[in-house]
């Protein structure tokens, strides 16, 4: 096993397992304060990468691009809240269900109507492209050092506004006892729209950052949804701590096991088998990982919830 | 001295920092009416869990009828004989009365791995279902949705329910919850008839209920049993009076 | 005058499907038969979802996969000879029960959003398993060689005695659904969904007839699957994407959950729907999200909801 494949896999995981925090955090808020079902999620980061193409191709600075897709991925997070999901609250699970289902067929539909049906991309800005040299003989993109760079300024953000800040308090008791927080006399409306709103900024993060690497088409944001709906459930509903916990494990997990089950298996079984059976296996690594987790702990390994 | 038929052996739970039950030794004899009092927050909600098979304890142990019980869970508690009301009405309520019974029947009356046969049809539960809504005066209301009983004829419900599991203890978490006046006589009367070939359990905030119907009295305050006796102790015990300051005039009504 | 009614209705309906054949054929239009064949098939994916989701009260949004199971069962074997319906369709029944008892018995051990997530995680699981078994065809799937044989009893390849099988498996579905909710079981599962606190109080171990629900619904799933497979000839791990695990859920909520032919009628809705709107326009979905959410919002009781109750019980 060679050492440098391991290190770079490592880091490979380690930005993939950022980047499903960025999506798991907003996400576990939403469900642990607001118990909302949102399928919707994944057309965040969706919306968040195409908007980020159109402003770059519309201004030609990435930077420009990003700081303006940011708010207004954020900005239609807070109209879809306000619209839809508002009134979806008080509903059953199944309600939130088909309802957020129904947001994903039109979102993906939006994408190619305004558009096209071909996919995009975006260009690398000069300052990130490139690799870095970080161990003697081996490089590493700058582009992915500067995801991992984000996502971890974005972790510390989000400790110090939930452990250091009113607002953070709120969403701590909120995330443990929604109904007493109600009681409080808090604006519950306000409460929900910002947390909403700061979920929908996060996914955007994620996937304008996502947009570079990778090719930016209609449906994107499904994959990623269920891996943070496998890093929420491993996580424990509503624990930020949790989200982060777990997105670096199955961040790492699916990265290091694509790379190294193949090889292992081919040791084991020989080359035949493991071309078959290798990529198969390590997809279904992670969930195996998920039920795993669930046979010992099925309230998540850092649950929130106390009422 | 009976054997007891429930009892707890140093019971404790705590929750974060607080002992909501604290070393709870109770004990509870066939056939009698035992009621379980205390003011707000003595952790009775949390004893009746223990009991019922809700909440897992921290230490000490329960017995039904000398077996250790400790661990079983809630289904397996029923099969043994214990039969829990809740505090807040829980029944079923998109069924009639009759199917919520007949249900509670069925719960023990063999497996339910039946997937052929209409239940609806099947009198060895509707019969008793009957008689167990008649024996707490709902047989009139039998094909009522449930939801649609008024609150006094669900509680009644409720112990209907209960006793349709034929069940040896029956643990009844404030039956008289929301109830007043004739309601609550008719309730009194109700589980007074049940003395004789029931044990039962009363949590309870309703004195006078209390004071009428209970053999002998245990008093939780913070998560301690401070005294267990006969209704005349217990009104005459000072640290019960302490306990209920300013609610004396229960105790002496 | 209700109970009339609905029975009538049913009656009804079946005469007509039983004649969809005789009247494309006069039509010279194929098209219906397969179309109307489609339909069932569907029903019947919805409304084994209805037993565990409108009478147990279990959102399950991985039942698809279940569906791709009794598609593979037999799409593997025919890939390696195997043409039979005699060993084909019990091994997709056993496979789906097997599938299904696994994966209920880690996610029953949850509920309400984590069941959701979970069942979802492992639909998706088989999916990129399909997707990653590049010998079966792999994300673009396969075509079948040749539809499940069974001798001289009856050919599947013609299109007639295709649809009269599933029209009695259709038909036979819905008989046995509905003797399943009235019977013990059925009333242990409305109870569960109603109020699982107090079935434990009863003396109800929920657990085990949870996981038999599931089991029987993924195993119904799975037929719908075979059936599925031999009306397409199509082998592909689309019909596993959580997506179409979505879709199904819709036409249960389309038809209304409290009865056994509500999701029949949400599938035909449904897919009626779908033929309308995709003769339009190519960009439908932009449409039936919304048509969606704003069903969610302002209609729950689906189309059953609007028809006349059963006599009995409120909900059977």
């Amino acid at each position: 096993m060679d050492p440098q494949l391991v290190l770079v896999q490592g880091l490979n995981g380690v930005q993939l397992g950022v980047m499903l925090f960025l999506m798991a955090a907003g996400l576990t808020l939403v469900f642990g304060i607001m118990n909302l079902v949102n399928l919707a999620h994944g057309s965040l980061y969706m919306v968040g990468a195409y908007l980020a193409a159109a402003f770059q191709e519309w201004t030609g600075s990435f930077l420009l691009a990003v700081l303006l897709a940011l708010p207004a991925t954020a900005l239609v997070g807070i109209v879809a809240e306000v619209l839809v999901l508002r009134a979806l609250y008080r509903r059953d699970h199944m309600d939130q269900v088909l309802a957020t289902f129904g947001m994903i067929l039109f979102f993906n539909e939006i994408v190619r109507i305004v558009w096209g049906k071909t996919s995009r991309y975006m260009a690398l800005p000069a300052a990130l492209e490139g690799q870095v040299e970080i161990l003697r003989g081996v490089g590493y993109p700058t582009y992915r050092l500067a995801i991992i760079a984000v996502g971890i300024a974005v972790a510390v953000f989000l400790y110090v506004l939930i452990s250091h800040t009113r607002v953070g308090m709120l969403i701590r008791a909120g995330a443990s006892n929604r109904t007493m927080v109600g009681a409080l006399g808090v604006n519950i409306a306000l409460l929900y729209t910002l947390v909403f709103g700061l979920g929908a900024a996060l996914a955007g993060l994620a996937g304008l950052m996502a947009g570079p690497t990778l090719a930016i088409e209609s449906g994107m944001g499904d994959p990623i949804l269920i891996l943070t709906f496998v890093v929420i459930v491993i996580g424990g509903i509503g624990s930020v701590r949790g989200a982060f916990v777990a997105a670096l494990v199955v961040g790492l997990a699916d990265t290091m096991g694509r790379a190294l089950l193949p090889s292992l298996l081919r040791t084991l079984v020989g080359p035949q088998a493991a071309n078959q059976a290798g990529p198969a296996l390590a997809s279904m690594l992670i969930y195996v990982l998920m039920a795993a987790v669930l046979a010992f702990r099925p309230e998540g390994l850092f649950p929130a919830r106390t009422g | 001295m009976a054997e007891p038929l429930l009892e707890t052996r140093d019971l404790v739970k705590s929750f974060g920092g607080v002992r909501a039950t604290d070393h709870v030794s109770l004990t509870v004899l066939p056939g009698e009416i035992h009621a379980v009092i205390g003011p707000n927050g003595a952790g009775k909600t949390t004893l009746i869990g223990q009991l019922a098979g809700e909440i897992a304890p921290d230490a000490g142990t329960v017995l039904l009828a000398g077996a250790d019980v400790t661990r079983l869970p809630v289904h397996a508690r029923s099969a043994l004989g214990l039969a829990r009301s809740f505090q807040v009405t829980s029944i079923f309520g998109e069924f009639t009365a009759l199917d919520n019974v007949a249900l509670a029947v069925q719960a023990h009356a063999g497996h339910s791995f039946r997937l052929w046969r209409p239940a609806r049809g099947e009198a060895v539960l509707r019969e008793p279902a009957r008689a167990a809504l008649a024996a707490v005066g709902l047989a009139h209301r039998a094909d009522a949705p449930a939801a649609h009983l008024a609150h006094g004829e669900q509680r009644q419900l409720e112990i209907a329910m209960a006793l349709a599991t034929r069940p040896r203890l029956l643990l009844l978490d404030e039956p008289m919850a929301g109830m007043a006046g004739t309601d609550s006589e008719r309730m009194v009367d109700l589980l007074r008839g049940l003395k004789g070939g029931h044990t039962l359990v009363l949590v309870e905030h309703d004195m006078d209920a209390v004071f009428a119907l209970a053999d002998r009295i245990s008093v939780l305050v913070y998560g301690r049993i401070i005294a267990t006796g006969a209704p005349r102790e217990i009104r005459a015990n000072p640290e019960v009076e302490q306990a209920y300051l300013g609610e004396q005039d229960l105790l002496h009504a | 005058m209700g109970a009339r009614l609905r029975t009538g209705g049913i009656a009804a309906a079946l005469v007509f499907l039983a004649l969809v054949p005789a009247g494309a054929h006069l039509l010279d239009a194929p098209f219906y038969l397969k179309l109307v064949g489609r339909i069932m098939i569907w029903a019947m994916a919805a409304l084994s979802l209805n037993l565990i989701l409108g009478y147990g009260g279990m959102v399950s949004l991985g039942h698809a996969a279940f569906l791709g199971v009794g598609v593979y069962a037999v799409g593997i074997l025919g890939a390696h000879g195997a043409h039979s319906g005699f060993i084909q369709w019990p091994v997709a029944v056993l496979a789906s029960a097997l599938a299904a008892a696994a994966i209920g018995a880690v996610s029953l051990r949850t509920s309400g959003v984590y069941f959701i997530m979970i069942t979802l995680a492992f639909a998706q699981m088989l999916y990129f398993l399909g997707v990653s078994l590049k010998v079966y065809g792999g994300d673009d799937g396969m075509t079948l060689s040749a539809r499940s044989q069974f001798g001289g009893l009856v050919d599947l390849d013609h299109p007639a005695a295709l649809y009269y099988l599933i029209f009695a498996l259709f038909v036979a579905f819905h008989y046995l659904g509905h003797r399943l909710v009235n019977s013990r079981f059925g009333l242990v599962l409305q109870g569960i969904r109603s109020n699982e606190r107090r079935m434990r109080a009863l003396g109800f171990p929920t657990f085990r007839y949870k996981l038999l629900a599931f089991v029987l619904s993924g195993v119904a799933c799975g037929i719908a699957g075979v059936l599925l497979v031999n009306f397409t000839k199509y082998v592909s791990p689309a019909f596993m994407h959580w997506t179409r695990s979505g879709e199904i859920m819709v036409m249960v909520i389309l038809g209304g959950m409290g009865s056994v032919v509500g999701p029949a009628l949400g599938a035909a809705l449904f897919l009626l729907l779908e033929e309308a709107l995709s003769g339009y326009t190519a960009s439908w979905p932009v449409i039936f999200g919304p048509v969606l959410i704003l069903l969610v919002l302002f209609a729950r009781g689906g189309i059953a909801g609007l028809l006349p109750a059963p006599r009995g019980a409120p909900r059977g």
